[in-house]
């Protein structure tokens, strides 16, 4: 193996982690805010609001139900507008954020859900507001389930980072369909095949270590 | 003034499109330094009640006044102020399971705009009045059910609450820490002051710690007075079950053959005398002890039987008349079926 191509994989390696990293990051500041709102409109939630609800969870259902390949296809002359072109791993971000979002507001909404509805009235008759409820209860509780959700998506953004190799997204999963998939190039696709694999393991256990430590429920 | 005053309280829920009413037309007057038990069968609109008087539930109709103040004309801001004067324990003890004592404890003084180091000096001391001092670090899952709801009480505590209001606080636990938990709440309100209000479905509970008792029955409040008079002669048939047991009422006394039943009480005083015996010795006929019982009310020994009395209206007239001379309450138990 020349330099060139470990230049190349390494250059592989940073793009698909910015992608990743990238989406993920953006994609929990869109959609931690939206999971906190479906739970809190939810019929049973914080403060109920049917229509609310409807609209928000209507909208993540039909981005959910289309399939990423589609979606960046679909999302070209928007991720034109947004990044100035529609190429390159910064062009990427665009349709994963746009993917993960609704993912990351589901994620979200069922970790809160998991929260012992107990414990949300015992904060309410110390007379905490809906914002302290938020803030100082349903994040702190449920911050292992959280933590969780996170390491899952960042796994699946990580996936979905490949796949828009195929449209000239960079990364490894653009290596890999360019060597690998239109040159023949076995080698080189079994080592991004390889890389992938290591980054995920990298990724999952951090992940689980990180949410372990931090939950206090049992010894 | 009363500290909690509840007005013709109605609660009205949409189950389905039914409405179903958890209470209705609650009338109660708790007096400041207290020990108030709200008893009934599970069902009955207890655990309503009492999330009704801090507005944890908002009645359909009627009024709660804490203090004087009626919770309906607060604004929310006021409101959670005011609830945050209202301390709460729960059946389930509902601590932070992420969180360790000392921050659980710290948490409705964080919820207030309290400095750290000032919460933490006043949860030190507040674990030390529930005797928890040394699991200041430990988290709830390292605690028994008797340390959590004493770290749920130096919680509720922490605010300076005038009212401690105890939802099924010790049905989760067993009697023995039951005994300790319930000695605690004694010694809150004793040594600090604050009201006490107890949601309960154990008459023993009740008979422990309560001064006064409020009888809740489908929704509506069926027998209300001082712990020892009820205890002595309940009226309803909701306080005469939670007081005597199902058995009363369904099973063995039916296949009894005795026609008559009464229901005698004994206080403190007369319950080291033989009386029954003494009645027997005297009339010359036996009575059927059906049950017997001896309990603790408000630390008086306090004991219960019923008899089935033989056969004659003379001879039970007489057995009833002796044995009230004795100093008894005496009260007939009747078949409700």
């Amino acid at each position: 193996m020349n330099e060139q191509v470990i230049k190349m994989l390494l250059e592989g390696i940073k793009d698909t982690l910015y992608m990743t990293l990238g989406s993920v990051i953006i994609g929990y500041i869109v959609g931690l805010p939206l999971g906190i709102l479906l739970y809190v409109t939810n019929e049973k939630g914080l403060r109920p609001n049917r229509l609310v609800y409807r609209i928000f969870d209507f909208i993540c259902n039909i981005i959910r139900s289309i399939p990423f390949l589609i979606l960046l296809i679909l999302l070209i002359p928007f991720t034109r507008f947004v990044v100035g072109q529609s190429y390159g791993s910064t062009a990427t971000i665009v349709p994963l954020v746009i993917c993960a979002a609704p993912y990351i507001a589901r994620v979200v909404e069922s970790s809160l859900n998991d929260v012992d509805t107990g414990v949300i009235e015992a904060a309410r008759s110390m007379g905490a507001s809906n914002m302290q409820i938020i803030m100082k209860v349903l994040l702190v509780e449920a911050r292992t389930s959280l933590m969780t959700g996170f390491t899952i998506t960042t796994g699946l953004l990580l996936g979905y980072s490949a796949m828009s190799g195929t449209v000239g997204g960079g990364g490894l999963g653009d290596i890999a369909v360019r060597y690998g998939y239109y040159r023949w190039q076995t080698d080189i696709m079994i080592i991004t095949v390889i890389l992938l694999i290591v980054i995920f393991q990298i990724i999952q256990n951090l992940g689980t270590n990180i949410s372990m430590r931090f939950d206090k429920r049992k010894h | 003034m009363s500290i909690i005053e509840i007005k013709n309280l109605t609660k009205k829920f949409e189950v389905e499109g039914h409405t179903v009413t958890a209470l209705d037309g609650i009338n109660l007057s708790i007096e400041k330094g207290d020990v108030f038990g709200i008893i009934g069968m599970s069902g009955a609109g207890k655990s309503t009640l009492v999330r009704s008087i801090n507005y944890l539930e908002k009645p359909s109709e009627g009024r709660v006044l804490i203090d004087g103040v009626n919770l309906d004309e607060l604004s929310e801001k006021e409101l959670r102020k005011k609830r945050s004067r209202i301390g709460m324990i729960f059946q389930n003890f509902n601590l932070l399971e992420q969180k360790n004592v000392i921050d659980n404890v710290c948490f409705p003084l964080e919820i207030a705009g309290i400095k750290k180091k000032e919460a933490r000096q006043r949860a030190r001391e507040l674990l030390k009045t529930v005797n928890l001092e040394e699991k200041e670090k430990a988290y709830p899952s390292q605690l028994s059910g008797g340390q959590k709801q004493r770290v749920a009480i130096a919680r509720a505590l922490s605010t300076n609450p005038q009212i401690l209001l105890c939802d099924e606080a010790t049905s989760a636990l067993d009697p023995q820490t039951t005994a300790s938990i319930l000695g605690l709440l004694k010694k809150i309100n004793e040594e600090m002051g604050i009201t006490i209000v107890i949601i309960t479905h154990q008459m023993s509970v009740v008979t422990d710690v309560c001064k006064k008792v409020a009888i809740i029955d489908s929704g509506r409040l069926v027998e209300e007075g001082p712990v020892d008079l009820i205890f002595e002669n309940p009226r309803s048939d909701a306080a005469k079950e939670l007081i005597s047991g199902k058995e009363i009422r369904y099973t063995p006394l039916e296949n009894l053959h005795a026609e008559r039943k009464i229901r005698i009480v004994f206080q403190e005083n007369s319950a080291y005398e033989p009386v029954i015996a003494n009645t027997i010795l005297k009339l010359q006929t036996p009575v059927n002890i059906l049950k017997a019982d001896t309990r603790n009310v408000n630390g008086k020994a306090v004991g219960e039987m019923i008899l089935g009395l033989p056969e004659g209206d003379d001879i039970q007239n007489d057995i009833i008349a002796h044995l009230k001379e004795a100093g008894l309450v005496v009260t007939e138990v009747t078949e409700n079926e």
